[in-house]
């Protein structure tokens, strides 16, 4: 009996259906009902009003758009330098990078927190945005770096052939031409920090609460309802910056990027 | 130092990269005005010398001169000239406007004088109206277009173009070549062209620099080169030709395919083997064989639009490419006829192969990395440093590089009427030369193996 091409996808359909659309699914409905299961807006509407909430919210943007930056900062250097073949000549050294992420990211988190205990730093929202940097700083370098490795060498040589100095080489051509890189680095390290709570939880001894932290909880107090109506708008608020993210694709192509 | 007129100079030039001399000891003068292309297979260092001049590569030794200033160390973006980039390196997230226009903004120049500047180019590469397009949009030859514009719109004292026209299909690639031609003549700047093609270079350049293994073959005009090829290596590059071993018997009189032929060329000394080209129109070719120099049989005929090509096996041996504009049935008895002056005589780069090597016992040497057996040589003891002669005839190429002392790759192949002559290159780098009768295809591996008393050896500190 022979199978079908086509039908070798089913596996991968049916882990689909069960994994991914079902549980959005249910949260699509959780989040629109009341403790009986009635059909209801309250959940969403609490949000809006809720001072509490709202307040958290804004404070997981601020730290999501802080933590952003501080990697955008970090890693496009890192990047630039792994990427140029006269200051790296190692691969060794780009493996070096992303070789934190081999590890479970709880432990480091875990460590880093006994590692503030032991020099005695107070936790709070410079240790927070310290360890979601330490985090998340690999996602933002390595797409940044894919774009740089394989952008043509010969771009960076006609700018200089046409005049420009190493410095206007870099900010007329290098830099416009990396942006798919950046935005994907931006897109791979702001998306998780908004929906994180085991960073701030371990980092700050959950004196600064996020987002991801609120949805936790209620989920964890069996407040199902309001807790998947918070997913549900943290969802909407990703799927909108993914939007962006795929116009600037269009608008910079180039190959490149991680997603 | 310098003649007025020279605007680029390179004055014994050496680059390596890893180890490996990709220029040996290079000279050349670059003339204001003219048109100078750089022609050699891929791996000669024609692009290397290129990169030297606008300045991405720095030479080891040796300086770059422009309008007699030591330019050597000077990054790219100070010096004035401009490159057309093999595939034209137009930046993406720019329009053809920007495009064009980024070398003038750089150097502030007015914007109204930018746009006119830039109007005024494309019109020159007729391409008026493209101004907002997005480069990727554009076709090969409109973005080939775009790319000369981008460098002849700074208005540099020369323009480098490297390999421009290779990307783009025949047809297109005649017409930009006839385009780039009128672009020189009315610029009245210097291009420097770089191609492995033969026909491009004849037919764009005044100069043409013939390049090879890092070293340059010949300098000449397009006629110059195709006339009076300096050795078999031009002879071949450059179009057609028969290249055979001939015999100078003494001036004017040379010996080749078994016959003595009239020559024009003199000062070869008398009995000295050397390189004949004749090039295959040169050849008369006639139906009777009275009054011919020698004659022979046609063994093919093909129409090539304007001529025929055939190939002719003369009495004494030799295979004949010849072109003429009658067709010969293949089978036929033909005559034919060499003019004195169409004989071109090349001193021959080598007679046998010279390779140094050291003794490993009494009769064994070391050669290019393997151990040879030869015959013992009188006083010789191991480690000692020897000079081994191997006529080309003497080395064997086997099938399997395994079978052979050393192993090789077939390099170059030359027929030279009756047999093959082929460059090997060992897994050392070396180069060896191989006369076989044997048909061996270019990048063929092949085991080496050299008959003891075919390694005729000599001490090193006797010569």
């Amino acid at each position: 009996m022979t199978i079908k091409r086509s039908s070798w996808s089913i596996p991968y359909l049916i882990f689909l259906l069960i994994f991914v659309v079902l549980p959005l699914v249910l949260i699509a409905i959780y989040a629109f009902q009341d403790g009986e299961g009635n059909f209801t807006f309250e959940n969403i509407a609490r949000f809006f009003t809720d001072a509490d909430s709202l307040s958290t919210f804004a404070l997981s943007l601020e730290v999501a758009i802080e933590n952003t930056a501080i990697c955008l900062l970090l890693g496009y250097p890192a990047a630039y330098i792994l990427a140029s073949k006269d200051l790296n000549r190692s691969a060794v050294t780009v493996i070096l990078f992303i070789l934190p992420m081999w590890i479970n990211a709880l432990m480091r988190t875990l460590a880093t927190a006994e590692l503030f205990n032991v020099f005695g730093v107070t936790l709070g929202k410079g240790t927070l945005l310290f360890g979601m940097a330490y985090d998340y700083l690999p996602f933002m370098i390595y797409p940044i770096y894919n774009t740089l490795n394989k952008m043509d060498k010969s771009y960076t040589e006609a700018a200089q052939d046409l005049g420009a100095t190493p410095g206007q080489v870099f900010r007329k051509v290098t830099l416009p031409l990396s942006m798919p890189g950046v935005t994907s680095g931006i897109m791979m390290v702001f998306m998780p920090t908004v929906s994180t709570f085991a960073i701030s939880e371990f980092l700050t001894n959950n004196k600064i609460k996020l987002f991801g932290t609120i949805i936790q909880e209620n989920i964890n107090s069996s407040m199902w309802n309001y807790g998947a109506a918070l997913a549900l708008i943290m969802l909407v608020i990703i799927g909108i910056t993914t939007l962006f993210n795929d116009d600037d694709e269009h608008a910079g192509k180039a190959e490149g990027g991680l997603i | 130092m310098t003649d007025k007129d020279v605007i680029i100079r390179l004055e014994n030039v050496s680059k390596s990269f890893g180890g490996k001399k990709v220029l040996d000891n290079i000279s050349l003068d670059i003339k204001k005005g003219e048109f100078l292309t750089l022609l050699g297979p891929s791996g000669c260092g024609k692009t290397t010398t290129l990169r030297l001049i606008s300045g991405f590569t720095t030479p080891d030794s040796g300086t770059v001169y422009m309008d007699g200033k030591d330019i050597s160390g000077m990054p790219p973006y100070k010096r004035t000239l401009n490159t057309v980039f093999q595939r034209y390196a137009l930046f993406p997230h720019l329009d053809v406007y920007d495009n064009i226009a980024f070398g003038l903004k750089l150097a502030k120049v007015p914007e109204k004088e930018i746009e006119q500047r830039v109007r005024k180019v494309l019109k020159m590469v007729s391409m008026t109206d493209y101004e907002d397009r997005d480069v990727e949009s554009l076709s090969g030859g409109q973005q080939q277009r775009v790319a000369i514009a981008r460098a002849l719109v700074n208005q540099p004292k020369v323009l480098l173009l490297d390999e421009p026209l290779s990307a783009l299909d025949h047809k297109m690639r005649q017409d930009m070549q006839i385009e780039l031609k009128e672009m020189h003549q009315k610029l009245g700047i210097t291009f420097i062209y770089v191609t492995h093609d033969q026909e491009e270079a004849l037919t764009l350049s005044d100069t043409i620099v013939v390049m090879n293994e890092g070293k340059i073959q010949q300098i000449g005009t397009p006629a110059d080169i195709y006339n009076e090829p300096v050795n078999s290596f031009v002879a071949d590059f450059i179009g057609e030709s028969n290249i055979l071993n001939g015999t100078m018997i003494e001036d004017r009189k040379v010996n080749f395919i078994g016959h003595d032929f009239e020559c024009v060329d003199e000062g070869f000394g008398t009995n000295n083997p050397v390189d004949v080209v004749i090039r295959p129109e040169d050849i008369y070719i006639m139906s009777h064989t009275e009054g011919a120099q020698f004659s022979g049989t046609v063994k093919s005929c093909t129409f090539k639009g304007v001529h025929y090509e055939m190939f002719v096996d003369s009495d004494s041996g030799y295979e004949l490419m010849i072109q003429d504009y009658n067709a010969f049935e293949p089978g036929s008895k033909v005559g034919m006829l060499i003019k004195p002056s169409d004989i071109q005589v090349m001193r021959k780069e080598r007679v046998c192969n010279t390779l140094e090597g050291v003794m490993t016992d009494e009769n064994h040497v070391d050669l290019l990395g393997g151990e040879f057996e030869c015959m013992p040589l009188a006083g010789a003891e191991a480690g000692d440093e020897v000079v081994a002669k191997v006529d080309f005839q003497d080395i064997e190429l086997l099938d399997h590089q395994e079978e052979g002392t050393l192993a090789g790759e077939v390099y170059v192949i030359l027929y030279k009427g009756d047999h093959y002559h082929l460059t090997v290159l060992t897994e050392n780098g070396d180069h060896l030369y191989v006369d076989t009768q044997d048909i061996w295809d270019k990048g063929d591996l092949v085991g080496i193996s050299i008959k003891p008393s075919a390694i005729k050896l000599s001490k090193r500190n006797d010569n």
